[in-house]
């Protein structure tokens, strides 16, 4: 097989000693569409970097077309016609499409951007590819499939031949999941390579020809995709058996615990982010929340645990008023929060272990028995956590910053499970870790709502939340637009349905849900808490 | 695995900030060699100077004290991941503070010294308080307010000296002299080390202390070190702002009181001591570590101190020592010096640590 690539012996070692790269071969011929697959923190990522000069490798070679190339920088990845479209779009939301496409390389009348012609070129290469997008609207105003569109058409322009996508679907629904691989399929007909970064083996299966996959910094095999099964490629990925199945006993919810009552949010720029959304969360269940990232789930999150002031409505935790309270009161009235980006909210890299572990109990007596703090209580109880939650460490006196994603995600769980919630919020509690911190984070969190804790689950991972959920709401454009009593009776395809905006549920349909959900004996209490509410509500 | 590179990173600090002192060192020695008839004449008392007699040695201690106070100061706000350019004028109110309640108040001797403190730092830490609220309250850059405030604080300071306290029979522009039962005692002829030399050490301890092993210092370096992580886990952050600006306030107040009753015992600044920016130095150079404050700040008095000394016994003028100070900060806090190789150690560990089967990487 002709050869386009090839990646020799390629090692890169962050500063703070992670081998995310050991020695790693790959090569991918001209014309395949050729799946990198591995878990979270195999070093997908980290070798496609050194590939488009994002990173510089500390050994290794790279060959391209047959000779030994030197990519400094992206610059140069581009002038060997190397495209990447990145896991976050590297898009100017406030430009048109076209103005997106053409950055860099803008046709001119003048001094002027010939936007007619930039608009014209766009269209053309839309066209050539199979590939439509709507040229003069803005980036932030189209959804995110087309945002993808946009960065492979920007790639394209620029000559690219190779392609690399880093997890494209991951933003995606379903079905449009189906348009970008008919996509991919055509460019690989126009004689096209493309890189395809996933760790969805479904996927993989459906549109690759075939796969080099990585564990731990290094390659472990390259198959024919028609002659590898999907166990086969996860085998190798986790290097044993896995069993993609949680132990889910069924919900017993009990009363409402946490009610969100018509919560609006103006965004600074004057975009309503959120329209008036409700829902209870009860006792002893899950309430999934799905939707394509950027509907407002952020947003929505950051209000329940008192890190953004709402626009207008309610928050209430047993009952309790807690709209507009800071993150502490927030938490005194017992809502843990797992928030979506550990690293910006989750932990302190530089603090140990320990130290992470505390810092929403510091103040406790426990830890201040007179005035100065107990080191040895400190130890203690982050020795404890650490066995609890199987964080794979030496000591909890570690600083967290050299620990792996999974296991630092672990850190972020223990504290805030093991702060005796009554409500959690857990945005995306598994993004970017491996399956068998995964597996475990899944089943802490099933425990606990077995306890009798009510938890609140957002998730653009479908899988994620479909498996875990008990009931699962849908949120579009701010909005809840389709509420399921069982998530268990939901199909993937009915769900993306929702997630895209085709389809919504009438008030009335929901109510009907609700109701089902509140069941016999939360029922009556329930209408009459809410009767006034809604009298009295922002209408 | 993760033992050897905390190590090796701690190590790298040391070795990079020592290898910064030596190369300026050197510059130093260069600059000396084109300016000076006698280069070693002049290097070796610069180098050696203050080791040659008692009275030498004591003015190291001596000038290191102010500088561990101001070195504290700023380490403190700078654990916050604060600005603080404010030490300059705290440290000058805390002066002008104690030298008032050394002159004005009949006070019996100790007590005397403790309200003298007590009036300095509360002096100190209103200073300090003013950038701390602005920055929580209104979001107004501390770097600005504070480094802003220092000139008020200054011509504050001055214009309450000499038209309320000045000495009109002194030749000089300075205040009355406090009353003996305020001074903090020499008791180390023929050295002027003073009592203020406990103050200092109870500043270190306390400091010390509070950053880590308290509630308080917990919540002020977990601010620092990210403060979304902090405020998210509940920590009050605008709270921490203030007080760890008040702080700094009082300790750098404290050092300036400590300055006048046991150096100075009248008020003899009509221009800023520079002693809060000095601080900023010893700060860096520590790390912002308590501890490190003491020995930073011992290590720039003891340039200082040489550099008077090349002063007077050779052609090469004391100034000499900012051009080296000036090479070594810029070394120091340069995080592409010597990164390289840092960066060959790290890969070289990491990938020896690799070849030793370990569970670990399961994970």
């Amino acid at each position: 097989m002709d050869a386009l690539l090839e990646m020799k012996r390629i090692t890169k070692v962050y500063p703070n000693g992670v081998v995310a790269n050991e020695s790693v071969d790959f090569s991918v011929a001209r014309g395949e569409i050729h799946a990198l697959v591995g878990e979270n923190g195999a070093g997908k990522t980290t070798l496609m970097k050194v590939l488009f000069g994002l990173e510089r490798a500390d050994e290794g070679e790279v060959f391209y077309k047959g000779e030994k190339v030197d990519i400094t920088s992206p610059s140069v990845a581009i002038s060997h016609g190397i495209g990447m479209v990145h896991q976050h779009f590297m898009l100017v939301p406030s430009l048109t499409v076209a103005e997106n496409v053409v950055l860099g390389l803008e046709p001119r009348r003048g001094i002027f951007l010939d936007v007619k012609a930039a608009v014209r070129r766009t269209e053309e290469l839309a066209e050539e590819y199979n590939l439509p997008v709507n040229a003069a609207a803005r980036v932030e105003d189209i959804p995110v499939g087309m945002r993808q569109k946009v960065e492979i058409l920007k790639a394209l322009l620029r000559g690219a031949e190779l392609l690399v996508l880093d997890e494209p679907t991951a933003v995606l629904t379903p079905q449009e999941t189906v348009e970008l691989f008919a996509a991919l399929r055509n460019l690989r007909e126009r004689g096209h390579t493309i890189i395809f970064i996933s760790h969805k083996l479904r996927e993989v299966k459906e549109i690759s020809d075939r796969v080099t996959v990585m564990r731990n910094g290094r390659v472990v095999g390259v198959v024919r995709t028609a002659e590898a099964t999907e166990a086969d490629i996860s085998r190798m990925m986790v290097g044993r058996e896995v069993v993609f199945r949680v132990e889910k006993p069924p919900a017993t919810p009990g009363r409402p615990v946490m009610r969100v009552e018509d919560l609006r949010l103006v965004a600074d720029s004057g975009k309503e982010v959120l329209k008036g959304v409700s829902f209870t969360v009860r006792t002893g269940e899950i309430l999934g929340v799905a939707g394509v990232e950027g509907n407002g789930q952020a947003e929505l999150v950051e209000i329940l645990t008192g890190l953004r002031q709402p626009s207008g409505g309610r928050v209430l935790v047993d009952g309790e008023d807690v709209t507009g309270a800071d993150p502490g009161t927030i938490r005194r009235r017992g809502v843990s929060h797992i928030p979506e980006d550990r690293m910006t909210y989750g932990a302190a890299a530089q603090a140990t272990i320990r130290e992470n572990l505390i810092a929403d109990r510091c103040w406790s007596k426990r830890f201040n028995p007179r005035v100065l703090m107990s080191l040895k209580a400190v130890a203690e109880h982050g020795e404890a956590l650490v066995r609890e939650y199987d964080i794979r460490t030496r000591s909890s006196a570690t600083p967290v910053k050299m620990l792996s994603g999974g296991n630092i995600q672990k850190v972020v769980v223990a504290r805030e499970l093991s702060a005796d919630p009554k409500v959690i919020v857990a945005n995306q509690p598994n993004r970017g870790i491996d399956v068998g911190a995964t597996e475990f984070i899944h089943r802490k969190l099933i425990e606990k709502r077995s306890s009798g804790v009510g938890i609140l689950l957002v998730s653009a991972d479908l899988n994620e939340v479909m498996t875990l959920s008990d009931r699962l709401l849908v949120l579009y454009g701010g909005e809840v637009v389709a509420l399921f009593p069982d998530a268990s009776e939901v199909t993937e395809e009915e769900l993306g349905l929702y997630m895209l905006g085709v389809k919504r549920m009438t008030p009335e349909e929901m109510a009907g849900a609700e109701a089902a959900a509140a069941g016999g004996r939360a029922g009556p209490s329930d209408a009459e808490a809410r009767s006034p509410a809604v009298g009295g509500g922002a209408r | 695995m993760n033992g050897t590179t905390r190590t090796t990173d701690y190590l790298f600090q040391v070795y990079r900030t020592l290898i910064a002192v030596l190369l300026a060192l050197a510059l130093g020695f260069v600059i000396t060699c084109f300016v000076s008839e006698m280069p070693l004449e002049a290097f070796g008392n610069f180098l050696l100077g203050p080791l040659t007699s008692v009275r030498r040695f004591g003015n190291v201690i001596e000038a290191a004290i102010p500088l561990v106070f101001t070195g504290l100061a700023v380490s403190i706000v700078f654990q916050a991941s604060q600005f603080n350019i404010g030490a300059e004028g705290q440290f000058f109110m805390g002066a002008v503070a104690a030298v008032i309640v050394g002159i004005v108040l009949p006070l019996p001797g100790v007590i005397h010294v403790l309200v003298c403190l007590a009036a300095a730092m509360a002096a100190g830490a209103l200073c300090g308080w003013i950038p701390g609220v602005l920055k929580a309250r209104l979001g107004a850059s501390e770097l600005v307010s504070s480094l802003m405030l220092n000139y008020v604080y200054f011509r504050l300071g001055v214009y309450v000296i000499n038209y309320h306290f000045r000495d009109k029979e002194a030749g000089a522009l300075v205040s009355w002299p406090i009353r003996e039962t305020s001074w903090l005692d020499q008791f180390l002829q023929p050295t002027r080390i003073h009592w203020g030399i406990l103050v200092v050490a109870a500043a270190v301890v306390f400091v010390y202390l509070f950053l880590y092993r308290t509630r308080w210092g917990y919540a002020l370096r977990m601010t620092g070190l990210n403060i979304n992580f902090a405020r998210y886990a509940g920590i009050g952050t605008a709270s921490v702002i203030v007080y760890s600006q008040v702080l700094g306030g009082a300790i750098a107040g404290l050092g300036g009181a400590v300055e006048m009753l046991g150096i100075h015992r009248r008020f003899i600044w009509m221009m800023m001591p520079g002693y809060g920016w000095d601080g900023i130095i010893v700060a860096i150079l520590a790390r912002n570590n308590p501890l490190g404050v003491v020995l930073g700040a011992l290590f720039l008095a003891y340039m200082r101190t040489g550099a008077d000394i090349m002063a007077r016994m050779t052609d090469v003028s004391a100034e000499m020592v900012t051009v080296i100070q000036g090479v070594m900060i810029l070394l120091v806090t340069a995080q592409a010096f010597l990164a390289g190789w840092r960066h060959r150690i790290v890969v070289r560990e990491a990938t020896r640590r690799k070849e030793v089967p370990q569970s670990e990487g399961a994970a």
